[in-house]
């Protein structure tokens, strides 16, 4: 066991909350706890934190504080847009056209939509996991109601064309929702520039608390009330504020905003870490594309070994990451991303996903690029399946 | 879900990893579609496992498991070693998480495919 610090490197699945936002939040628990509804003294101004949350978000991404909803996060609000677009637009179709590499935030809710009757079009990416707008125009029928396609990819970090498949929706009259949980508040999003009618967003991916999130729904979009109860958010999504968490989210939101230019750092790190792997270790392919990935993100797939294996042995030298093999999404499947951008099974069973952040650092990199080639080689080591014959008994490097 | 401390030992330094060039019986397992594949080989003498390595591809419970099953067989004669399962496999690890108990823990199996490979080799020898 190596006694270093930890290196966290799976920024893509959640961050650590960033200490000023974690002090923005803590008066909204005990000192300012009031319900922002409530008219009495101590309750007044809560409604007004609430307003200036929104208008703050608003700002970072341009859009109007109107057409920002509060929500419990990014799965809340994919299945928001969704359902909520499917039910408000029954009498005109039921159809919705989405892509294969989606989040199951998205996918699971079109799932649940075609059970009932629903036609659902899951379009294919090319081998780096771009959608192609001319596809999604082919696929709009007269009944199609919504078209749903991600910012950016979530395990290999491709950014999709949203801007023109946006252009394509908005001419035949779509509503075009847009997963954009991967790049608000890490690349620069200006809503109104790339065009979509919804898009949704999660504030732990950006530095702030976990379960709170945002829709934005551009004004005029028909979309049916998802949470009914009492009137908050306009009558369109009703609960009880999560006013720390609003508070968090607005604060992080404007940290990150303030930080965007570390992005290129972030690629350049990454692109460090690419050369220095690919440098030591033989039949191993590159998923995240270079140019066109979100900033900090590697996904590689290694020849002959499985995922979870190199997670475990890496969590050992104290890194941590992901993997797309069947062992860690939890089902017998490899990750739907990696055979969507026509990986094998058995190649995508091998994938490993390095998403760099904030606090990650060159000495990191040159941590990962020490240490995990004699991972993956005492791995093959032990592999059935890569070149077999060439090696025999003991290791090559201490465990 | 989380391992045991035993299972992440055997995964860390995993026992009787190898090829044998002179193997008497070998047997896999699995396949390389669903992530995991097993290979087994033993050397017997006097009707017991007096050698056994493994080779494996997959997660931390399939490699553990392959492990604690050399370690069980080594010693054993033939008829013990093909009473060694699953469930023997995972108590001795002190347990797997319920996802592993069946994907992953082919180990046995792969055991058992050595030593049938061993008694159908002998049985062509007799004749
Ligand atoms: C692309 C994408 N969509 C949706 C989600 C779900 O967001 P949340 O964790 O806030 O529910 C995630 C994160 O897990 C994601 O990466």
């Amino acid at each position: 066991m190596d006694t270093r610090k930890t290196i966290y490197m799976d920024h893509a699945a959640t961050a650590a909350t960033d200490p000023e936002v974690v002090e923005a939040m803590l008066p909204y628990f005990a000192e300012k706890f009031t319900n922002p509804a409530t008219l009495y003294t101590p309750g007044r101004g809560n409604d007004e934190v609430i307003e200036a949350a929104r208008e703050t978000i608003a700002k970072v991404i341009k859009a109007d504080p109107g057409e920002i909803y509060f929500t419990s996060g990014g799965t809340e609000s994919d299945n928001w847009a969704v359902k909520g677009v499917a039910l408000a637009s029954e009498k005109k179709g039921r159809h919705i056209i989405t892509s294969a590499i989606e989040h199951h935030a998205v996918l699971e809710p079109c799932e649940f939509l075609k059970k009932r009757g629903w036609d659902i079009t899951v379009l294919g990416v090319s081998d780096t996991g771009l959608v192609d707008p001319a596809d999604v125009e082919k696929a709009i029928r007269n009944d199609t109601v919504l078209v749903s396609v991600m910012h950016a990819n979530n395990e290999i970090g491709t950014i999709e064309p949203i801007a023109d498949i946006a252009k394509i929706t908005r001419a035949k009259g779509v509503i075009f929702h847009c997963d954009a949980v991967q790049t608000i508040g890490k690349i620069p999003v200006d809503i109104k520039a790339l065009g979509v009618d919804m898009a949704s967003a999660s504030a732990h991916k950006f530095y702030g608390p976990k379960g709170v999130g945002f829709a934005y729904i551009r004004k005029g979009t028909r979309v049916e009330t998802f949470n009914h109860g009492g009137g908050q958010e306009a009558g369109r999504r009703a609960g009880t504020h999560n006013v720390p968490g609003i508070v968090g989210m607005a604060k992080a939101i404007e940290l990150a905003d303030a930080r965007l230019g570390d992005g290129a750092r972030l690629t350049s790190l990454a692109e460090m870490l690419w050369k220095g792997l690919v440098n030591s270790i033989p039949d191993m392919l590159r998923n995240s594309p270079q140019g066109n990935s979100l900033p900090g993100f590697l996904n590689i797939v290694v020849e002959g070994v499985e995922g979870e294996a190199m997670l475990l042995r890496l969590d050992g030298k104290g890194v941590c990451v992901s993997s797309g093999s069947a062992c860690t999404t939890g089902s017998l499947e490899p990750s739907h991303v990696l055979l969507a951008i026509g990986l094998p099974a058995e190649v995508a069973h091998g994938s490993v996903r390095f998403t760099l952040g904030r606090e990650n650092t060159e000495e990191d990199v040159k941590h990962v690029i020490k240490e995990f080639p004699k991972i993956v080689a005492v791995l093959r080591q032990m592999s059935p399946t890569y070149k077999p014959d060439c090696r025999k008994g003991g290791l090559p490097y201490a465990i | 879900m989380q391992y045991s401390k035993k299972v992440l030992e055997h995964f860390a330094e995993p026992h009787n990893v190898g090829t044998m060039d002179d193997a008497d019986g070998v047997g896999e397992v699995g396949n390389a579609v669903c992530g995991d594949v097993m290979r087994i080989f033993i050397k017997v003498k006097d009707d017991r496992i007096d050698d056994i390595k493994f080779q494996t591809l997959g997660c931390g419970a399939a490699i553990a498991t392959s492990s604690m099953v050399t370690d069980l067989a080594k010693g054993k004669t033939l008829d013990e070693a093909m009473t060694i399962n699953r469930d023997n496999v995972a108590t001795q690890l002190d347990g797997l998480p319920p996802v592993k108990m069946h994907c992953s823990n082919l180990a046995a199996d792969a055991l058992h495919a050595a030593i049938e490979d061993y008694r159908k080799k002998q049985a062509a020898k007799a004749g």
